[in-house]
This record gives C-alpha cells, sequence and structure tokens, in this order.
C-alpha cells in the first residue's frame, strides 16, 4: 500500500492557518503600508482617481478596517477589533459556505432524497 | 486592486456581473467534484486566510503598496472552482462590511480577482505541472511563482481592458493599460514568492492536501488512508 506517513493531521494544517490569519488580521495588518495600492496609485497618476466615488457602504461600522472609522481616538484598538470582526465573519460565512456546498452533495447521492 | 464605484461605466459593470455570476454558478458545480466534506474545513480556512493576508499592505517602493491576491495560492491549495467561490466570498464580505472595492463594482472585482486571476493562475500552474505528481520542490516553487505572477497580471489586464470599454474618465486606454502593468509587475512578483511559500510549507507537510498537486479521484485514497491512520491513533 502506497501509504504516506502524515506529519501533521488535517484538522492541525486548518488551525494553524487560522491562527496565522488571526495574527495577520490582527496585528501584522497594524504595520501595513498605507500608501495606495497598485490601481489607486495608477488613477492618480494617470488622472482617473478623482471619479472614484464612495461606497454606499462607506459608513458602515467597520469601514477602511477601522471599528467607527478611523478619525477618532483609540484607532489602533479598533483597527485589531474589525481584523478579528473579519476573520469572525469570514470563518462562519467560508466554513458555513463550504461545509452547505460539500454537505448538499452527500444529500444529492442519497437515494432516499432523490426526486429526479 | 479593488475598483472602487465610479471608475467603470453601468454597461460594463452589469456585463462582469453577469459574467461573474455565471462563473461562480459553473464554479458551485465544479467545486463539488473538488471538494469533499474532509476537505472543506481547508476550503473555509484558505478564505480566511485570503481575506487576512490581504489587510496586510507592502510596500513595492515609489510610494506604492501591493497586497496579496490569493487567487493563485486558493487555486493551487483547494483547486480552481473552489478558489472562485473563495475569492467570491472574500470580495463580498470585503465590500460590504469593510467598504473595501465598491458594491456596483462587486461585479467587477468577482470577474477579475476570482475568476480571471484563478483561471490564469491555474492555467500556469497546470502547465508547469501538467499532471497528479509529487513534483520536486523547485519545480512547484516554479508553478507556484508563475501562477502567482501571472494572475496578478491577468487581474491588471482585465481592469485595463474594463477602463477601455467602459472607463468613466476619458483618458488613453493605452496609458492606463502600461501603467497597470507595469506597477503589477512588482506587485505580482511579491504575489508569487508568497504563494510558493505557502504552497511550499503546506506541501511540506501535507503535500495529500495540496489540490494542485493531487487534482481529486486518485490521491483521494492516499488521503483517505491517512486519515484512517487519524483517527486509529
Amino acid at each position: 500500500v502506497n501509504r504516506v506517513q502524515p506529519r501533521w493531521n488535517r484538522g492541525t494544517v486548518v488551525v494553524i492557518g487560522m491562527v496565522l490569519a488571526v495574527v495577520l488580521a490582527g496585528i501584522v495588518a497594524l504595520f501595513a503600508s498605507t500608501s495606495p495600492d497598485g490601481l489607486e496609485r495608477v488613477a492618480e497618476d494617470v488622472g482617473f482617481a478623482d471619479t472614484a466615488t464612495d461606497s454606499a457602504v462607506a459608513d458602515s461600522p467597520l469601514a477602511d478596517y477601522v471599528v467607527g472609522g478611523e478619525d477618532t481616538d483609540g484607532a489602533t484598538w479598533r483597527s485589531v477589533l474589525a481584523g478579528i470582526a473579519g476573520v469572525l465573519i469570514m470563518t462562519g460565512v467560508a466554513f458555513g459556505g463550504f461545509w452547505a456546498l460539500t454537505r448538499r452533495r452527500r444529500e444529492v447521492q442519497s437515494p432516499a432524497h432523490s426526486n429526479r | 486592486m479593488h475598483i472602487p464605484d465610479g471608475f467603470i461605466d453601468a454597461p460594463v459593470s452589469i456585463a462582469a456581473g453577469a459574467l461573474a455570476i455565471g462563473a461562480v454558478a459553473l464554479s458551485v458545480k465544479g467545486a463539488r467534484r473538488e471538494l469533499t466534506e474532509t476537505s472543506a474545513p481547508l476550503a473555509g480556512m484558505t478564505a480566511v486566510f485570503v481575506f487576512a493576508a490581504q489587510m496586510v499592505n507592502f510596500p513595492v517602493g515609489a510610494g506604492t503598496s501591493g497586497h496579496l491576491i490569493g487567487a493563485a495560492l486558493a487555486a493551487i491549495l483547494i483547486g480552481p472552482y473552489a478558489a472562485v467561490l473563495a475569492m467570491t466570498m472574500v470580495l463580498v464580505v470585503q465590500a460590504i462590511a469593510f467598504a473595501d472595492g465598491g458594491l456596483s463594482a462587486l461585479g467587477l472585482n468577482v470577474f477579475n480577482l476570482a475568476v480571471v486571476a484563478v483561471v490564469a493562475a491555474w492555467l500556469v500552474f497546470i502547465a508547469v505541472i501538467p499532471a497528479s505528481a509529487r513534483p520536486s520542490p523547485r519545480r512547484l516553487w516554479l508553478a507556484a511563482v508563475a501562477a502567482g505572477f501571472i494572475s496578478v497580471l491577468a487581474a491588471a489586464g482585465a481592469f485595463a481592458l474594463e477602463f477601455a470599454l467602459g472607463g468613466t474618465a476619458p483618458l488613453s486606454a493605452g496609458t492606463v493599460t502600461a501603467a497597470m502593468l507595469g506597477v503589477h509587475t512588482v506587485i505580482g512578483a511579491a504575489e508569487g514568492v508568497i504563494t510558493a511559500l505557502v504552497v511550499g510549507a503546506v506541501a511540506a507537510v501535507r503535500p495529500d492536501l495540496v489540490f494542485g498537486l493531487h487534482r481529486g479521484e486518485p490521491a483521494e485514497a492516499i488521503a483517505a488512508d491517512i486519515d484512517a491512520a487519524e483517527v486509529s491513533r
């Protein structure tokens, strides 16, 4: 049998990825560059940056990855909170989404649920 | 490279949105073949990791920053169809909860970053590693770097095309295209390196979890074998 001896189990890989995500979103992001990104740079240099309009949700509580907006006190902690909130929301959406996707396949395959 | 509202006119935004919806629908079908109940958490983690990594802008010189897109990373780790879905989830959460990327531009952003970037990355990856295999670490590194690099240039090129078709500012499409490809050459190089580092790390401990290496069925038996060994421990 072509057995591969696993060094880490599947759950460990997932947990390490999740811990890294929390560290990236909650801590490392505090040290991220605030310079314009590639598209923003091009828009400024070529001259169409002013055609951008505010998102309809620009005033939402998590807008720009700072809870309650960038212009008030304690922005560092509120950035940490926004990053962690983002990871929590994404965890719900992504684990929920992929779980539903794979769960439904099993139901479709089950004869008891087949109505085609 | 998230497009805000206002850069691209309504017809092109709607057309890109329609293409994006079609691609996502196709990917729902495709991802059911790529994923199993046991690999679903890995797909979920990949989406969360990409979201978090996208928050970390790194300087690329000349007062400009870039951040990981993650399309190549997701395609290689969980397969192209699941990657389209993971990237779409990231972009939807960013647009709705974080006002990152416009709402009317969501279709454009999904099309560029979740569809074009994933497809480009996957085509490059399978060109370098044609079949399910255990390539040398060096070859895997090469495939991941190339996939990451090309995925960013493809997304930048897609924006340039959309700007040429429906940019609201009356500017030269050629100038925008050259500027987009120029700055994203540097960002793409970083994307390639980060993609290779993460894929390499996962492949070093569990190569059987990397979709780009097992490509679905044959290695699933090996994976099942490993899972059985885990359970019995």
